[in-house]
Formats: structure tokens, sequence, C-alpha cells
């Protein structure tokens, strides 16, 4: 029950992009098309539920019982780095039609601040590894519906007649904002 | 070459992060709420900007050109720590409101972008204006955001109540939903004032 509670809130009701702002510049970026913002999710849960992992065995058997907490952004964000090329290197070799699909997202992905933002939040929520990955996984589920669901929007924004100066960034934003607001409705419905 | 002044001012106007470049949007959105998180998280932007700015403009012949990424992220995760520790001994209410956000400014683009953008090919005085230009660009537009939201999403500015009794707060840009939205306007209204002021 607590694990579905962490599901339900992660993806629907605290969705990382529209409710907790992480992750905007992909979302912003790579929304254009639904193709490539699936793309984008794909490669986005694979690498997010691995840099969970780590992050968690790292701050668990290092940096808690050594008592360097405070490196803890430095560890994690070096970490996320060097995972990202070694995810690169070994789905080149191992896995060439992956690679293909998903690896102009992956350098785009060290820069994502939700990977960092779910490693930081996983510590500070005392999650166990269980409620780690899960939280991941979802996190990045919840990711990859919102760039897709504004993908679809931006796709029919095109045909749209939008003032000039509201033109691309603007408009993306102000449908988001509503998207934000139907997303607001899951709130509430279950509470942790 | 441009001149000192020129260096300073594109940050401010002609390539302001938020309006133009639109780089770094995750704090935009999250933490103007008020006008007050804005501002502090614009100084502490700020701070970092400038001074991994002069560092990786100083380091520039000794960082090998193929490690100089995960080098960059270093020295910016290095300040970014010295930040998140001062905030949380000095303004620890600041810091709480600020939360995930403090230690977040490693993956601001802005940073990398201006190291990687500018101060890996100019010197240390020239990066240094570089990034104050780029850091005051941010946080006036930062704090211009945090002002409207806070005046008309709580009544208040700074955390003085200033709208009176019988002001009626419009909660939603207090809310996620007026974050997007209340940007998305001003970057149109910002479209308008740069094209009148003929710059493009």
């Amino acid at each position: 029950m607590e694990l579905l509670a962490i599901i339900f809130v992660a993806i629907l009701a605290n969705n990382i992009v529209l409710n907790q702002f992480l992750g905007i510049c992909p979302f912003l970026g790579v929304s254009k098309r639904i193709e490539t913002s699936l793309g984008m999710g794909m490669a986005v849960i694979f690498v997010m539920t691995l840099a969970a992992i780590v992050t968690w065995i790292v701050d668990i058997l290092l940096l808690v019982p050594f008592g360097l907490t405070y490196l803890r952004t430095i560890a994690f964000i070096l970490i996320i780095a060097a995972l990202v090329q070694f995810v690169e290197i070994v789905l080149k070799k191992t896995n060439p039609t992956l690679f293909r699909a998903l690896g102009i997202y992956l350098p785009l992905i060290t820069t994502n601040c939700t990977i960092l933002g779910v490693a930081i939040l996983n510590v500070q929520a005392a999650h166990n590894i269980i409620e780690t990955i899960v939280y991941a996984i979802a996190t990045a589920i919840g990711f990859t519906i919102a760039l897709v669901i504004m993908a679809g929007i931006r796709e029919r924004l095109e045909l749209a007649n939008v003032p000039g100066l509201l033109r691309g960034a603007a408009v993306t934003l102000v449908s988001a904002g509503i998207l934000s607001l139907a997303f607001m409705g899951f709130i509430g419905i279950v509470t942790l | 070459m441009a001149t000192l002044a020129q260096e300073f001012s594109k940050g401010v106007l002609k390539e302001n992060p938020i309006f133009r470049l639109l780089l770094g949007m995750c704090p935009v959105l999250a933490v103007t709420v008020t006008a007050n998180n804005a501002l502090g998280m614009g100084m502490a932007t700020l701070f970092v900007l400038i001074c991994s700015n002069i560092v990786v403009s100083a380091l520039r012949q000794l960082i090998p050109a193929r490690v100089r990424i995960p080098a960059y992220i270093l020295i910016i995760a290095t300040f970014v720590t010295i930040v998140d520790m001062v905030m949380n001994a000095y303004l620890p209410d600041l810091h709480a409101a600020l939360g995930i956000f403090i230690p977040l400014i490693v993956v601001n683009c802005i940073i990398l972008g201006r190291a990687e953008g500018f101060a890996r090919k100019n010197g240390i005085g020239r990066s240094a204006i570089d990034a104050l230009g780029m850091g005051v660009g941010f946080t006036l537009s930062l704090t211009i955001l945090g002002i409207i939201r806070e005046l008309i999403g709580a009544g208040s500015l700074f955390e003085v109540s200033v709208m009176g009794a019988a002001f009626q707060p419009m909660v939603l840009l207090a809310l996620p939903p007026g974050a997007f939205i209340t940007l998305g306007v001003l970057l149109g209204l910002f479209n308008y004032l740069f094209k009148r002021m003929g710059i493009e």
C-alpha cells in the first residue's frame, strides 16, 4: 500500500515536471514531437533507475559511515556523469539498436536536474532500497507522461493561430500551466 | 572585441539567460513564490557563477580539453557546496525554503554554459564581468517574477503586506500552474519590449 501511494504520488499528484519543476529544460526542449519525447522518456527511466540505485548504495556505504555527507552534491553529480558515460559505452557495444534509439538523449541527461534531484530526494526522504527503485521508476514515468502530453499539445499548437509575440516558448509555458492545473486535480486523492 | 561595459550589459539585456536564452528554468519556476526566495536564489547562483567562471578561466591552460566538462562540473559543485553550507549556517529559513534547489544549482545550464562558452576562451577579468552580467540578469529576472507572483498571489512584497485588508489574493499565481502562466505571459511581454528596443 505504501509503495502504491509512492507510485501514485510520484506519477500524478506530485509530478516531477509539472509540480516540482525539475527537468524543465528537456520538457521545453525535447517536447516538439511525440516520438522524440518518448525516446527521451525511455532514456530517463533507464538512467534514473540506475543512478538512484548507485547513489543510494554509495550514500549508505560510503558517505554516511565516514561522515562525508557534506560531499553529497559533488559525489552524486560525479556518479551520474560517470554513469551516463558508462551506459553510453556499454549500450554501444552490447545493444546497438537500443543505442541508436537512446544515444542522442544520453549526453543531455547529465545536466537533467531530475536525475540529481531524485537521487537527493531519495536520501532526504530516507527511502530504503525498494522504495528508492520504485520512486525512481515512478518519477521517470511521470516525467515521460508529462513530456508526451506536452508534445501532443505542441503538435496541435503548431497549427493554431497564436499571436506573434507569444509564439514559441511563451505559449508553450502558458499551455504547460494549464496542464499543471489539470494535474493538480490529483492532489489529495492519496495522502502519504 | 567588446568593451567591458558591453560584456556586462549583454547578460542583463541582449543575452538575458531567462527571457532571451531560456536557460536555467527550473529554479525560475520553483522558487519565485515570494520575492525574497527569488532574490536569495539569484544571489546564490550569482556567487557560484562568478567563482566558477574565475576558476575555469584561471585554469583554462591546465585543464585538458577532453576532460573539461567533468572538471567544470567538479569546480561548480565545490562552490555550490560552499553556498549550501554557508546558507545553512547563516540563513536557515531561506535555506529551508529553497530546499533541493540549492544543490541543484550544480546542474543549472547557465553556469556550465558560461564556463564552456565564455570562461574557457577568455581572461580572468573578462570572465568575471561576463559572469557578473549574466548573474545580475538572472537575479533581476527571478526577482521580477517573484515580485509579481507574491504581489498578486499573496498580496505582499518581500513578506510585507502591501495590498490592504480588502485585497483578495489570486492564489493560483502562488501555485505551480501560476509559475508557468506568469512566466509565459512575461516572456511575451519581454518579446514585445525587446522588439521596441530594437534587440532581435
